[in-house]
């Protein structure tokens, strides 16, 4: 008997409402190496498959919110433990994928679990150090609290591969938000495989949906949906802050930019608790005091 | 076995003459019509026929005038006029909801009021008092009567039972059209429908309607299916037209519309129309307003945008 082994090749597929789906529409891309050498494929998101994850998102969001602060605390501080075992797999992942060395691949994914803990600790912390308790001339308690703003979509930069993805999603998530998350275009592989170690971390389903594909193809799709309330753009391309911003002035949806360069997401900038701000709405409540 | 079954030789025989129904046909082909495409303006005009079939439903026990109230201004207007789009068919309310709905709407309304009736959802009590619930929704203004059958009578076996609570309920609706809920979900067998829908077209249903709502399953398009095969051979067989109403668990546009396509493809043109298919439920408008806005506006729409169910 020959001692041939056929590859198992996997095609991978994207992450939406706590499944693992293909597109509906059947399509798929190649993802090569630097060098141009095959890797796998991938699936090619659809208009409808952001619709699917937007209503995925959205039933996700109202439980998600609901739940403690410090059990939302525990959960990303669980996706943190999950992705510390799995970080061999993830390192080779972000290596093949883009041909960086094994020593940086593996410090990109500990600088993202540091990233996870980090946020973790804001859970329970951002309302009191955000809020407030303000002075009025009149017999009433005055509180402002940030509550989260609902369903987010939050675009990738092309590179570096995963850890921009997990420093802008654990803001927005950390506070009650839901969200959508279009991969790295360029290196997708990593940012599957992230959905992939998220899957087991007790996140909600839902609450991180990934998609992957083209970009440009969803952009005109996230500007116009009514039903997604924010956008957290990280994909540090021109031309895609254009056509958001221009989409976004005509639904008054929130839209915050995050323009780093590549090496800047591996130093403090990349790493920014205000950025907790930019997806929550603050809520003023007026209670009297009796009298 | 017959003489397990009461009444008369001619409900002793019934079941004999009513085709049994195969199962695994009837679900492959019911699942065939959820895969045709409907696309652009064949969706758009599908969406508003939908709506002008829809009988809009609140069924608690939390109802109140003024939810009635809103329901009637939402079936007289689901949307803004720019997209066009028809009133619905009914308003379909309890019994004491019923003299509300007549009073917000008027006598002249598009909007017809229907209300369920005979110890509605389910049917355990006296005739005397199903026939006296009857009477006095048909008194308030009820154009339409959803009953529902004595199922409890139907599984034992006293089809003439049931045959003659409808025909009595019939007689006392006057101008009322009266509706037969069937409660497909606790008739257990495909052949059960089939023989239920029999019995209550040959006794003097218009139309007849798969479920209450309040029992899972609800409507799903095999039973709807059978039904329908039931209308179509009891039409062959004596001209008369049946009217159907799938209702309960229909809650998305693409379900809605391929109930539709079943229809057309079962029944014909003919039964396109309010008179003769209805769709019962509380949850479907709005999603398939918020279908009609995406298609004629071109974006995707928020719930957070259209007036509560």
């Amino acid at each position: 008997m020959s001692a041939v082994r056929l590859d198992v090749r996997k095609t991978y597929k994207m992450f939406v409402g706590g499944s693992f789906v293909r597109s509906e529409s059947g399509r798929s891309l190649a993802v090569h190496d630097p060098q141009g050498r095959a890797l796998d494929n991938i699936c090619h998101a659809s208009r409808k498959d952001l619709r699917d994850a937007v209503v995925a998102a959205r039933s996700a969001t109202d439980g998600w919110a609901k739940k403690t602060p410090y059990l939302r605390g525990q959960i990303l501080y669980r996706a943190a433990e999950m992705l510390e075992t799995r970080a061999d797999s993830l390192a080779g992942e972000i290596a093949r994928s883009t041909g960086a060395t094994t020593g940086k691949a593996r410090a990109e994914v500990n600088l993202a679990i540091d990233r996870l803990v980090y946020f973790a600790g804001w859970t329970d912390k951002f309302t009191q150090v955000f809020g407030a308790v303000n002075p009025v001339a009149s017999s009433h308690f005055n509180f402002t609290s940030p509550e989260p703003t609902g369903v987010v979509a939050v675009l990738a930069p092309d590179e570096p591969s995963l850890l921009p993805l997990v420093s802008t999603l654990a803001p927005v998530i950390l506070s009650g938000n839901s969200a959508i998350a279009i991969a790295s275009e360029k290196y997708p592989l990593p940012a599957l495989t992230f959905a992939e170690i998220l899957a087991t971390s007790d996140l909600p389903g839902g609450v991180i949906n990934i998609l992957s594909g083209n970009r440009q193809e969803l952009i005109p799709h996230i500007a116009s949906h009514l039903d997604i309330n924010a956008i957290v753009d990280a994909s540090g391309m021109e031309e895609t802050h254009l056509a958001l911003q221009a989409g976004t002035a005509v639904n008054l949806k929130r839209y915050a930019r995050r323009s780093l360069a590549a090496e800047a997401w591996f130093g403090p900038a990349g790493e920014d608790a205000y950025w907790i701000l930019d997806t929550v709405e603050f809520k003023t409540a007026w209670h009297p005091i009796g009298l | 076995m017959t003489q397990l079954l009461s009444g008369s030789a001619r409900f002793r025989s019934i079941r004999a003459t009513v085709p049994t129904v195969d199962q695994v046909t009837v679900e492959d082909r019911a699942a065939a019509f959820t895969r045709r495409s409907i696309k652009t303006s064949a969706k758009l005009a599908g969406l508003k026929m939908v709506v002008s079939m829809m009988d809009l439903t609140t069924l608690e026990g939390k109802d109140t005038p003024g939810k009635v109230a809103y329901l009637c201004r939402k079936a007289l207007h689901p949307i803004e006029s720019r997209y066009d789009t028809p009133p619905c068919a009914a308003v379909c309310v309890y019994p004491n909801m019923v003299r509300h709905a007549r009073r917000f709407l008027g006598d002249l309304s598009p909007v017809k009021v229907a209300s369920v009736a005979t110890g509605f959802p389910s049917g355990q009590y006296a005739l005397r008092t199903k026939l006296e619930e009857t009477r006095r929704a048909a008194g308030d203004g009820a154009d339409e009567i959803d009953m529902v059958i004595d199922r409890g009578a139907f599984l034992s076996g006293d089809f003439q039972k049931v045959s003659d609570e409808i025909a009595a309920v019939k007689e006392v609706c006057g101008a009322a059209h009266l509706k037969v809920i069937l409660e497909t979900g606790e008739l257990v067998t495909y052949d059960n429908v089939r023989l239920a829908s029999q019995i209550a077209m040959e006794a003097g249903a218009d139309f007849i309607k798969t479920s209450t709502g309040k029992v899972q399953p609800a409507a799903t398009m095999p039973v709807t299916l059978v039904m329908l095969e039931a209308i179509r051979d009891y039409f062959f067989a004596t001209g008369i037209r049946i009217g159907m109403k799938p209702a309960g668990g229909i809650r998305t546009a693409k379900q809605s519309l391929a109930y539709l396509v079943m229809v057309k493809e079962t029944l014909g043109d003919d039964w396109l129309s309010p008179g003769l298919f209805r769709l019962g439920a509380s949850t479907l408008l709005n999603d398939v307003l918020m279908q009609i806005v995406k298609t004629v506006d071109g974006n995707y729409q928020s719930a957070d945008y259209f007036s509560l169910p």
